[in-house]
């Protein structure tokens, strides 16, 4: 039995995952919840949210967020893929700035614009 | 004359201004000293805002943006780079701006939405060097997502407050080395997730009941010293740690900027900060409404995004259909509960239900927040898993209830079930 804290929202249920149980959730208030306590332990993922140098705009730095999760362990090499980036304003939200990361499918958009 | 002067165009002023807009009120105007709408949301590049109000995951950006767009077409006025410097009792606003130099402007309503700020290193008095290196941790986000620097490698991060996780997560996406987060009290201030998906994630050490005793460094910080405190929060001789690091980022906590109510002679909360409020968010003084982290820090945007169109369709309220009326009764607070808000209530002005929110000063397990009338009669009883004082606790009264009140004022009393007892 492997105890966890929710991370889907701020509530941070108290879940238990019977990994010797078909990873069997309980504790979760919501099916987000039940959803993620199996994940966490089969295949734990994130979304991903950082800046890209943006050029012509208000601000230096641009935020953009993966539109989906992608696995935890490929986080690090996903934020190197965005040191080189460098975008001209205007930018637009939801704007892909960086497609199909890492063969995962998922993409970096940008979170505003500018 | 303007009818609604919202200062501050963060997440409450835009809240609060669109609700107005919504109530049937033309002429708004929002002022913001940035050069951009939306405020702190605009350095909280992570996700996790708006599942209560949009029902979906958002960053801050686009949190913000989603009320930002509203504004256009709807004739809402907006003055940015422009610094309000004095508010009268009378509503008057006098207001500096590069483009229109000295303004004085007169409004029916005014709506307070100026936020908060973050303790620095003065507020709580660390002791050694003054070297270059201490940051507060929504400085370090600002310079991190915003404007593009990284200021430093190697960080101490002192405060578990929602800021500092973040950022120790973002530093450490960065490619800086987070050494610790140290954390005075035993129980941590930020959202339990925030502690999950920012430190545990990362393997960054939570030192709880530790805090920072020594700086030092001559040009730069190089090393701080850590050491437990008891349960006085004095430290612990014997305990000390060495961490050599180049940056202390401090999350210790938020202030609500408050410069202009006081000196407009409003009456502010001693355990807030804020000004006191009635149950739709009016002032002491009549026609000044106030929301958001002005008023008490909140932990989650969705809930000061709540608050402030309550605001917002109040002012509304006032220019259309005249002053609230009724006489007041006071919330007053027992047992662990260290605030409300509000702490004035006009049954007269209140629909079916009013929204109370508080804090715990402590950790609660299986406990009940308790609402009592003058005579000690118990009005209602909610039952509570856990309450921590990192999370905001609210409540709905029933006006029902509250109309069988004995008395000039009530008690919001939270305790855990064995004390009751």
């Amino acid at each position: 039995m492997k105890e966890l804290i929710c991370i889907v929202c701020p509530k941070g249920c108290h879940l238990k995952v019977d990994e010797e149980n078909g990873y069997q959730v309980t504790g979760f208030s919501c099916q987000r919840g039940e959803e993620y306590g199996r994940q966490e332990l089969l295949h734990p993922t994130r979304v991903l949210t950082s800046t890209v140098r943006v050029e012509g705009g208000l601000h230096a730095r641009l935020p953009v967020k993966t539109n989906g999760v992608i696995p935890k362990e490929k986080m690090m090499e996903a934020m190197r893929l965005l040191d080189d980036i460098c975008v001209q304003a205007p930018v637009k939200t939801g704007q892909v700035i960086l497609a199909d990361i890492l063969g995962t499918g998922v993409s970096f958009i940008a979170t505003r614009s500018m | 004359m303007v009818d609604l002067i919202v200062i501050g165009g963060g997440p409450a002023g835009l809240a609060a201004a669109l609700a107005a807009h919504e109530q049937g009120l033309s002429d708004i105007l929002i002022i913001e000293r940035d050069r951009e709408l939306g405020g702190i949301l605009n350095q909280c590049i992570h996700n996790g805002f708006g599942l209560h109000y949009f029902k979906e995951e958002l960053t801050g950006p686009e949190y913000a943006g989603r009320f930002i767009e509203k504004l256009e077409g709807s004739g809402i006025r907006v003055q940015l780079d422009t610094m309000v410097l004095d508010i009268t009792p009378e509503r008057e606003v006098h207001v500096v701006s590069r483009e229109k130099g000295y303004e004085v402007l007169q409004a029916k309503t005014v709506l307070l939405s100026m936020g908060c700020r973050e303790r620095t290193r003065g507020a709580i008095a660390i002791p050694g060097a003054r070297p270059a290196g201490i940051y507060t941790a929504g400085a370090a986000q600002r310079y991190a997502n915003m404007e593009g620097y990284m200021v430093g490698r190697r960080v101490v991060i002192l405060g578990s407050g929602d800021i500092g996780l973040i950022m120790a997560r973002r530093m450490t996406l960065e490619g800086a080395k987070v050494l610790a987060c140290v954390e005075l009290m035993p129980y941590s201030g930020g959202l339990n997730r925030n502690i999950v998906q920012c430190l545990q994630d990362y393997d960054i050490p939570l030192y709880l009941s530790h805090t920072i005793i020594d700086i030092r460094g001559r040009e730069r910080v190089e090393q701080v010293v850590v050491a437990k405190v008891d349960e006085n929060r004095r430290p612990v001789p014997g305990t000390e740690m060495t961490f050599d690091c180049d940056t202390i980022l401090l999350s210790v906590g938020l202030i609500p900027e408050n410069e202009l109510s006081k000196r407009a002679g409003i009456i502010l909360d001693r355990r807030t900060n804020g000004a006191v409020v009635y149950e739709n968010m009016e002032t002491s003084l009549p026609g000044v409404f106030a929301c958001g982290n002005v008023v008490h820090v909140h932990d989650l945007v969705d809930f000061v995004t709540a608050e402030s169109q309550r605001a917002g369709a109040a002012a509304a309220r006032h220019v259309l259909e005249g002053p609230a009326k009724g006489e007041a009764i006071d919330v007053k607070t027992g047992g662990a509960a260290s605030y409300t808000v509000p702490q004035k209530l006009r049954p007269e002005n209140i629909g079916k239900t009013v929204d109370i929110f508080f804090r715990v000063n402590r950790i609660l397990g299986e406990s009940a927040i308790r609402v009592e009338d003058e005579a000690g009669n118990l009005l209602a009883r909610y039952p509570r898993e856990r309450m921590a004082p990192g999370e905001m606790e609210h409540f709905l009264l029933p006006k029902v209830l509250l109309e069988k009140a004995q008395g000039r004022s009530i008690t919001v009393i939270a305790e855990e079930n064995e004390a009751v007892k």
